[in-house]
């Protein structure tokens, strides 16, 4: 029996190629690079994979554009249109994620442990932290999940697509466990991501067993070929290809496989959170895209009525369950879940608008998503303590501007809600985008967001899947609820310790009388909004102590032009989505 | 800037259209002075760019910058308006065309400016009183620390407010509608430091909130039936694409949009506490301009108003309403800015009113809007130099007797006033006068509304009369009712510097003779009828000259009355208790109770409830107690309690039911 080497195309894997290269480069770079210089080469290596990737992408765009793309590696990878977008939009976000896991605060602190080996509250842990040491190793494990990300929406066979799957997973659930702050809450949600996300693709792969005992096969081509044929093992069909459906509605985090979404969001390094719910998404759906376009059209009469469900239930779940949320991580993570309730109906339009719908959405949400999250890195809590009462050995403290008998102490995220009142006034600049993003999330006209639901809705209503599309609005309109709280929460609730002062001294300058009628309103907005308890997994939040505020931190910078470059995306994709939308229908066509 | 360096290639010669009646459907124009257009919001943008982007670097010149910017646009816009009128009259609507700005499938739109004397009156109006109000400024905000940022959002607001008047679609005017609304709160919430000042920006926001929804189901409703939201699409012939019921139904959406932008009954609430903000603001943003796009928006919507009635009587029932609250609001109040502010509502119901009746009142509401912007800025700035003078006070009956202190301020708001008490020949005369008359005509034949609409403006001719007097004799006549300065020190009332009176005199000059320059041989209505339509006047219930007479007759009584009250006999210096409805007036006649038990209420106890889902569902699931709670909250907390096993079960459970429900669909 002799062994054909099938025929490479090298070049049409190359986006894919460089950032699984460079990951395995930053493996070695990690056990060869002296300590000091690791950060500056792993940032290269990594900035310049991505960088790379983009213009590997951009290189095989015309030659796709024109021909619509083939197969290589003999069918288990498809280069096609959709893949280009896809591997497009995962490149371009994770780079701009790159930039806010990157970024350190002044005091050169990052989002991860020193040590995520040590045991959280160890001696060990603490020495770790003292001596100032960091851990590069999350650069190579994010090139590698992003490798499997890039591979995952061009999988020609379901093997492949399984190991893209776990490819792009594994890297995930150690990243979950790295965080600095709140180290049992985070490695509890990697812990819970793992045995879910194991369960899920245990699912899945019994799913492609099925499949494979039906058609003979694991290409998508094939296994399309043989769901046109009627033959008596149309139950294995079935079961099979919803067992796929679900390992895929899992990593989208649709409801009712959205269970882990919230506590994995919260727990995990708010860098990663973005990252993750960025372009996770993306690439799931760019499979689920392909598999449900490729190889199940001739199943849609049978699937349709799961898709539906799954649809309606992660639209109404994810916009109800945030509505009562106080934890703004948590917030974002059913907001996203009900996002990913928005693209489903994009999915089921089953047609060439859907598909440059869905890239677009995905697009947008993740642009606005990655910028949210840095913005929540970004929020932090800082304690007032007199000097004699601060404890020693801490490298967090900022010198204080005040004088000398105070010291502040930059803590963990401010993630209640209530610490984000009054923000707009101290930090504008920073709540103004954070409103942008969330208007973009709204959907409200001229934000990407907008231009993303448009498209969604009105394939979903071409593909005659109206009652979606109304479903859609509705909960959008829901939604808009509660991301406009944030916003008023910002701009025109005072923080809980302005609120005293505001209420002791009456307005003086230039004006009217002081009203007297805004007290009695305003003090209610702040006892709703303080009211809120704790998170349900929250075991080891620590309450906030009176004398906690809410402080931007300062940063290398890195994080805020991630958030400018996410901010301006979304309002030249919701002002000119002309260009992009040109773009990706130019090639919005599957390899058959 | 795509769009920018299209403009010169995208303007292509085209056939002219008549235009002898509405004429939605624009001639395109190619070079000349039209291709400068665009600078009429590129200046201003641009100037408040650089203001915003050198930050500090730019406080010692930035304010000239801005002034500078505004300045240019007026320039610009009067070369286009000469050009304009150069024209034949049924050669005056015009297209720029800037490019396409949306391609996405169904829905492509072009972005372009819509050049016709309708948005080239308010470009003038919008420069012309707006760079006054920016000279008056540099003087008013100099102490400031932040006059710079001032004059960014100023310049950012008239960019924002030429984008709405030039726009040519639906879509491009809601982006100047919300560019206006966002420099509008920047303004109001400048001195944002200040809780109460804060407040009233929340106040407007959440106003104007529920006015955008407005417009955007307006929009959704547009699309939905035309596939189009350009006005030459959607204005030409309605109501051969739409039913008179959905006709009826954008109608009364636009309407909603127009009330939360214009202040009108129901979403008025915010004006008044809106007066918080620098007072120049109040009187480009409140009086002149941004209050009065909500009378835009109608009149340029007429095509959709007049293919449906009821929504065109809603309109009129809406404006009458809310001239007559503004009125009454206006002759308890005793803060002078919130009682201009009331009267600015009234005067603008008066307007709505006007573009509620068709065709015959547009060109009236329009020219009501003009004048109005003359006087009504005039008086804000007068109110502004008053309280530059007094130490920031505000309470008029603090003042009295100012007339001989700040001579220029007393004769120049004398203008304002005696222009819109309505006496011949100031430009109230002209403006509200027709609106009166307009109003008294019979619509469709029914003499009922002729004579309900009309009583209501002929009454409420008399209500300003009195509370505009009042106003003007608490603050100029009478004996002094000073009270010292906040650091204790006496009252010293000064003039203001010569940047801040000749604005005010300028616009004086307006109050004087607009009303009667343009109305000379109809010029005003004549100039807009390429927009408005010809309309056949038809005859008042009343003779046109008993008309007059009784308007000036209520206006005397209305004048005679305050003189007496006011001037001649002492005003308390402590509020009387007064009437039921002096009492309710001052507290703007209940809006703020009756939005609190209508909307605030309810939205709280759905906060509160929800917060106490929140508290004992994720509260519950983490001290592992049995709360019983029932229906969603039960659910949710079942379905999130932080346990692995849990969350597995429930795709378990998931998965097993639609397994099954495949299975049955299937089979």
């Amino acid at each position: 029996m002799s062994f054909t080497a099938p025929d490479i195309a090298w070049g049409a894997l190359s986006p894919v190629l460089i950032v699984l290269a460079a990951g395995v480069l930053g493996v070695l770079a990690e056990a060869f690079v002296p300590d000091r210089a690791r950060r500056p080469v792993q940032l290269t290596l990594t900035f310049g994979a991505l960088v790379g990737s983009i213009v590997a992408v951009a290189a095989l765009w015309s030659g796709v554009k024109s021909d619509g793309g083939h197969d290589v590696l003999d069918g288990s990878l498809l280069v096609d249109g959709p893949t280009l977008v896809l591997q497009g939009a995962i490149a371009v976000l994770t780079l701009l994620a790159l930039l806010v896991v990157a970024d350190r605060t002044a005091t050169g602190e990052d989002a991860f442990a020193p040590t995520a080996a040590s045991v959280p509250g160890s001696e060990y842990e603490e020495l770790a932290r003292s001596k100032g040491i960091t851990q590069t190793e999350v650069y190579p494990l994010l090139l590698l999940a992003t490798g499997g990300m890039m591979i995952l929406p061009a999988t020609g066979d379901l093997l492949t697509l399984f190991v893209a799957l776990e490819v792009l997973s594994l890297p995930l659930y150690l990243l979950t466990g790295m965080a600095r702050r709140r180290r049992l809450l985070s490695q509890e949600a990697a812990l819970k991501y793992f045995l879910l996300g194991a369960f899920a693709s245990a699912l899945l792969i019994f799913g492609v067993a099925l499949l494979y005992g039906y058609s003979g096969s694991l290409r998508y081509a094939e296994i399309a070929v043989a769901v046109g044929d009627p033959s008596s093992l149309d139950g294995l069909l079935l079961v099979g290809s919803v067992l796929l459906l679900v390992g895929l509605l899992f990593k989208v985090g649709a409801v009712p496989f959205h269970a882990w979404t919230p506590d994995v969001y919260q727990g995990a390094p708010t860098p990663i959170t973005g990252f993750m719910a960025a372009c996770t998404k993306i690439a799931a759906f760019g499979a689920l895209l392909r598999v449900y376009y490729t190889v199940f059209p001739g199943l849609q009469w049978d699937l349709d009525v799961l898709l539906w469900t799954v649809a309606i239930a992660t639209m109404v779940l994810g916009t109800v369950v945030a509505l009562v949320q106080t934890d703004i991580k948590r917030l974002l993570a059913y907001s996203s879940i009900a996002h990913a309730g928005f693209v489903l109906t994009g999915v089921i339009a089953l047609d060439e608008a859907g598909i440059t719908a869905v890239l677009f959405y995905l697009l947008a949400y993740g642009v606005a998503t990655i910028g949210a999250f840095g913005i929540v890195w970004l929020v932090r809590e800082r304690s007032v303590v007199p000097l004699g009462a601060a404890a020693d050995g801490d490298d967090n403290t900022l010198a204080d501007d005040e004088g000398g008998d105070l010291r502040t102490t930059v803590l963990g995220e401010a993630t209640h809600l209530s610490q984000w009142a009054g923000l707009g006034r101290t930090s504008p600049v920073l709540a103004g985008a954070f409103a942008l993003f969330l208007l973009s999330f709204a959907g409200i006209p001229l934000t990407a967001g907008f231009i993303g639901k448009f498209a969604v809705f009105s394939a979903a209503v071409e593909g005659g899947a109206w009652p979606l599309a109304l479903v859609g609005v509705l909960s959008s309109a829901a939604a808009a609820f509660f991301y406009v709280r944030i916003i008023v929460l910002m701009y025109f609730t005072p923080a809980a310790h302005e609120a005293t002062q505001e209420g002791a001294v009456p307005a003086t300058a230039a004006g009217t009388p002081a009203a007297a009628e805004p007290a009695a309103a305003e003090g209610t907005d702040v006892a709703l909004a303080t009211e809120g308890g704790t998170t349900a997994v929250a075991t080891l939040v620590e309450p906030s102590a009176p004398t906690t505020t809410t402080t931007v931190v300062p940063s290398e910078g890195l994080a805020a032009v991630a958030i400018g470059v996410c901010a301006l995306v979304t309002v030249v994709l919701g002002v000119f989505p002309t260009p992009v939308l040109d773009l990706i229908s130019d090639v919005a066509r599957f390899l058959p | 800037m795509h769009t920018l360096t299209s403009v010169v290639d995208g303007l292509v010669p085209a056939a002219t259209l008549a235009t002898d009646t509405l004429s939605p459907a624009g001639e395109t124009v190619s070079g000349g002075i039209f291709s400068v257009a665009p600078l009429l919001v590129g200046l201003p943008l641009a100037s408040a760019a650089i203001l915003l982007l050198l930050g500090r670097r730019a406080d010692t010149w930035g304010h000239w910058l801005g002034v500078l910017a505004s300045a240019g646009a007026f320039v610009v816009g009067l070369l286009t308006f000469l050009r304009i009128l150069d024209r034949p009259a049924d050669e005056r609507v015009l297209d720029v065309h800037l490019g396409t700005w949306i391609d996405a499938g169904a829905f492509h739109l072009d972005a372009g400016m819509r050049l016709d004397p309708l948005s080239l009156t308010f470009v003038l109006l919008v420069t012309f009183v707006g760079t006054l109000i920016h000279v008056y400024s540099v003087a008013y905000m100099e102490h400031d620390a932040d006059r710079r940022r001032f004059f960014a959002y100023l310049n950012l607001f008239v960019a924002a407010m030429l984008v709405l008047v030039l726009a040519n679609s639906f879509l491009l005017l809601f982006v100047g509608w919300e560019g206006v609304g966002l420099a509008s709160y920047l303004l109001i919430g400048f001195w944002n430091h200040h809780m109460p000042y804060a407040v009233a920006a929340k106040k407007a926001f959440v106003a104007n909130r529920v006015g955008d929804l407005g417009l955007l189901i307006a929009m959704g409703l547009m699309f939905a039936h035309f596939g189009a939201l350009d006005f030459a699409t959607v204005l030409d012939d309605p109501a051969a694409h739409a039913s008179e019921g959905t006709l009826t139904a954008i109608g009364l959406m636009l309407l909603l949009a127009a009330c939360g932008k214009s202040a009108q009954f129901p979403l008025q609430s915010w004006l008044g506490d809106a007066m918080a903000g620098p007072t120049p603001v109040s009187a480009l943003i409140h009086a002149a301009t941004m209050v009065t796009a909500g009378v835009y928006l109608i009149v340029r919507s007429g095509a959709v108003f007049e293919a449906a009635p009821d929504a065109q009587l809603v309109v009129v029932i809406i404006g009458a309403i809310t001239l007559l609250f503004g009125a009454i609001v206006g002759c308890a109040k005793d803060d002078i800015k919130k009682a201009l502010a009331a009267s600015t509502m009234s005067q603008i119901g008066y307007m709505v009113l006007a573009a509620g009746l068709g065709p015959v009142g547009y060109a009236f509401a329009i020219f009501h809007l003009v004048t109005h912007g003359f006087f009504k800025a005039g008086m804000f700035l007068g109110a502004g130099s008053v309280m530059h003078g007094m130490d920031d006070q505000v309470d008029m009956r603090r003042f009295g007797g100012l007339a001989r202190y700040m001579k220029i301020t007393w004769i120049t708001f004398m203008m304002g006033w005696l222009a819109i008490l309505g006496i011949p020949p100031f430009a109230g005369f002209f403006s509200k006068d027709k609106i009166i008359e307009a109003a008294f005509i019979p619509t469709d034949g029914a003499q009922w509304r002729a004579w309900v609409f009309g009583t209501v403006a002929l009454l409420g001719a008399g209500i300003t009369a009195f509370y505009m007097s009042r106003l003007f004799f608490m603050t100029f006549e009478g004996e002094r009712r000073w009270t010292t300065k906040r650091d204790g020190s006496e009252q010293h009332p000064h003039e203001s510097p010569a940047l801040m009176t000749w604005p005010m005199i300028i616009l004086a000059v307006g109050s004087v003779g607009l009303g009667l320059v343009l109305s000379l041989g109809g010029r005003f209505v004549g100039w807009l009828e390429p927009v408005t339509g010809h309309a056949e006047h038809g005859e008042p219930v009343l003779p046109e000259w008993l008309l007059i007479a009784l308007t000036l007759a209520v206006v005397v009584v209305g004048l005679v009355v305050a003189w007496r009250r006011y001037a001649v006999s002492t005003v308390p210096v402590v509020p009387p208790l007064g009437t039921a409805l002096t009492r309710a007036a001052r507290v703007d006649l209940y809006q703020d109770a009756v939005n609190d038990a209508v909307l605030v209420e309810p939205g709280q106890h759905l906060t509160r409830s929800l917060v106490y889902a929140d508290h004992a569902v994720v509260d519950g699931g983490v001290k592992g107690l049995a709360h019983s709670t029932v229906g969603l909250g039960s659910l949710l907390r079942r379905a999130q309690t932080g346990y692995v096993r849990t969350y597995a079960a429930t795709m378990l459970g998931g998965l097993v039911v639609l397994l099954v429900v495949v299975l049955v669909v299937q089979s």
